[in-house]
């Protein structure tokens, strides 16, 4: 038993170290002088021969990769607007849209409603490139393709935001909403006054995974935008030039700190709400 | 029984209030779109005549679909299940461990898809750490990402990315079955294996619907990884049928896109009614 927990926590350690590594790579990647850098890992950006290294601490740490990128590349900034621009409304609508319809779901009986969130669950499922034609042909038709409404028109109506929220809303206590109609209440106001207040870990949650998924894509800018003007942060990195090696590492880390303090603000959120969508049905 | 049916008529007009913004965007933005699509999938891309099921046999008969259709199959059928046994039994180690461990294995959700693309390139590129690390070890360096490795490599990241999303949903359903029961089947005499089979993984069923549902969601997303790393063309073994179509639609091929489109939208839709009827089975029984 003793040596079965002790090898329990050798595994457990072992997966620590996986997980933490590629991130602590990142963040002291980031200190290092385009030099270290192309020293480093030039090797597997086809600069030169020989192989990649890496150095658990930057030899020569220096904060001038992180002053060049605040001071002399405008294209990150501008890459960095298009995303904060692509992924802010389109986040935040697809929430404002996806909130009534999960109440809907949870809340009410109609008929077809099985199938009906069946494929809401279908529609989710289904990878970009399997919609990807459809989409294309409704934002050819409305003039949209290559704007930034091209990524932000589609995000409105992803169903993957229903379906986390269905299932924190279920599991409101139905006693509360019978209370609250016998004071009166209609249903606006339940679900303005009690079911989102009490959803709000689902709403969190499908919020702070709809941001991740998004401010990651890159399938859709690719096929919807031909403007590299348009581009968001997410293409920064695919697209930038070997000689800006040096800031390469900083953009990685401020792309990441998004992510990352949504995560830490919503990590309990999260994990309510994905909790909440593994409750049974 | 009047007023019942009154009753009866309103909620479902609230419920349909309630979804009429989601569901008329679908409608407008997917529904009909896709209708447009299976139109199309029926007829010849210049001068509009109607071919019948001839782009349906052309897909089927190229080459590269099938092999992307092999490869998006394999992958899945190996990293699903791979994926919920494994984060199954991680979630098993750490179930009454402090938080530390679930918030780690989240961390890499957090990870732009680009840096996780450069640190691929870092790790398994030919001239990458991994074969550094061989040859100082005296074997043979590996070009993993130009042979089958490839696969292998993918898959590796596929559990990587997402075992702690599953584990959480897992922790979520080991923590839902009553401590109760355990303590019974205690008094009863059974071992810390009966328990397992007879309590632990009944009470989890309803959670792997879920998982799967999730896990099956979070394997298309990998593409982006691939293509990053190794572009529109990578190494035979990943070529995915996200690849293939990204490629088609590069070269505008609108005919055999919505073909391939409304074959794998049907497969998908079938699976789920699957999914859902094998679900609605064993939570009943």
């Amino acid at each position: 038993m003793k040596r079965l927990r002790c090898l329990t926590f050798l595994i457990l350690s072992l997966m620590l170290l996986l997980m933490w590594l590629p991130l602590w790579m990142l963040v002291t990647g980031s200190f290092m002088g385009a030099g270290e850098v192309s020293d480093s890992i030039g090797a597997v950006l086809g600069q030169r021969e020989g192989y990649a290294v890496w150095h658990l601490l930057p030899q020569y740490p220096t904060l001038k990769p992180y002053v060049e990128l605040l001071l002399d590349t405008p294209r990150f900034f501008l890459m960095f607007w298009n995303s904060c621009i692509q992924v802010i409304p389109g986040v935040a609508g697809q929430l404002i849209i996806a909130m009534p319809a999960a109440w809907s779901f949870a809340r009410f009986e109609f008929p077809g409603k099985k199938a009906l969130f069946l494929f809401y669950i279908a529609l989710m499922i289904m990878p970009f490139q399997v919609t990807m034609v459809s989409s294309y042909l409704i934002l050819n038709r409305l003039r949209l393709m290559n704007t930034h409404l091209a990524l932000i028109v589609p995000m409105l109506f992803s169903t993957f935001p229903v379906f986390i929220m269905e299932k924190s809303f279920k599991t409101i206590p139905l006693s509360l909403i019978e209370a609250a109609k016998i004071d009166g209440a209609g249903e606006m106001r339940i679900f303005l006054h009690i079911g989102m207040p009490l959803g709000a870990s689902g709403i969190i949650s499908a919020g702070v995974l709809g941001f991740l998924e998004n401010w990651n894509a890159i399938e859709q800018p690719i096929t919807f935008l031909k403007d590299k003007a348009l581009w968001p942060l997410s293409l920064y990195l695919p697209d930038i030039a070997m000689d800006q090696l040096g800031v390469a590492m900083v953009a990685c880390v401020i792309a990441m700190v998004p992510g990352l303090l949504f995560f830490l603000f919503g990590q309990k959120y999260i994990e309510e709400g994905i909790v909440a969508s593994g409750i049974k049905e | 029984m009047k007023q019942k049916s009154k009753r009866v008529r309103r909620e479902i007009r609230t419920a349909w209030v309630f979804l009429l913004p989601s569901f008329t965007g679908i409608f407008v933005f997917v529904l009909l779109p896709f209708l447009d699509a299976v139109r199309r999938s029926f007829f010849e891309a210049m001068g509009g005549r109607f071919v019948g099921f001839q782009n349906y046999r052309t897909v089927l008969e190229n080459d590269a679909f099938l092999l992307a259709v092999r490869n998006t199959g394999r992958f899945i059928l190996v990293c699903i299940p791979l994926l919920l046994l494994l984060s199954l039994l991680f979630s098993l180690m750490m179930q009454h461990k402090g938080d530390f461990f679930k918030v780690s294995f989240l961390i890499p959700m957090a990870i732009p898809v680009a840096s996780v693309a450069l640190l691929w390139k870092i790790f398994f590129h030919n001239q990458g750490i991994l074969n550094h690390l061989l040859i100082k070890l005296g074997r043979q360096p590996t070009d993993w990402m130009n042979t089958d490795y490839a696969f292998l490599v993918l898959v590796l990241s596929y559990l990587w990315k997402n075992i702690g999303y599953d584990c959480v949903l897992w922790l979520s359903g080991l923590s839902s079955i009553p401590g109760s029961i355990y303590e019974a089947a205690a008094i009863d005499g059974a071992g810390e294996f009966k328990k397992f089979i007879y309590i632990t993984l009944p009470g989890l069923l309803p959670t792997l619907f879920v998982a799967a549902v999730m896990s099956l969601v979070n394997s298309f997303k990998v593409f982006r990884e691939a293509y990053l790393v190794a572009g529109a063309y990578p190494q035979n073994s990943i070529y995915m049928l996200q690849h293939l179509l990204n490629n088609w639609f590069i070269s505008l091929d609108i005919q055999k896109m919505c073909a391939a489109a409304v074959m794998l939208a049907a497969v998908f839709v079938l699976f789920i009614l699957l999914l859902h009827g094998l679900n609605r089975n064993e939570v009943e029984e």
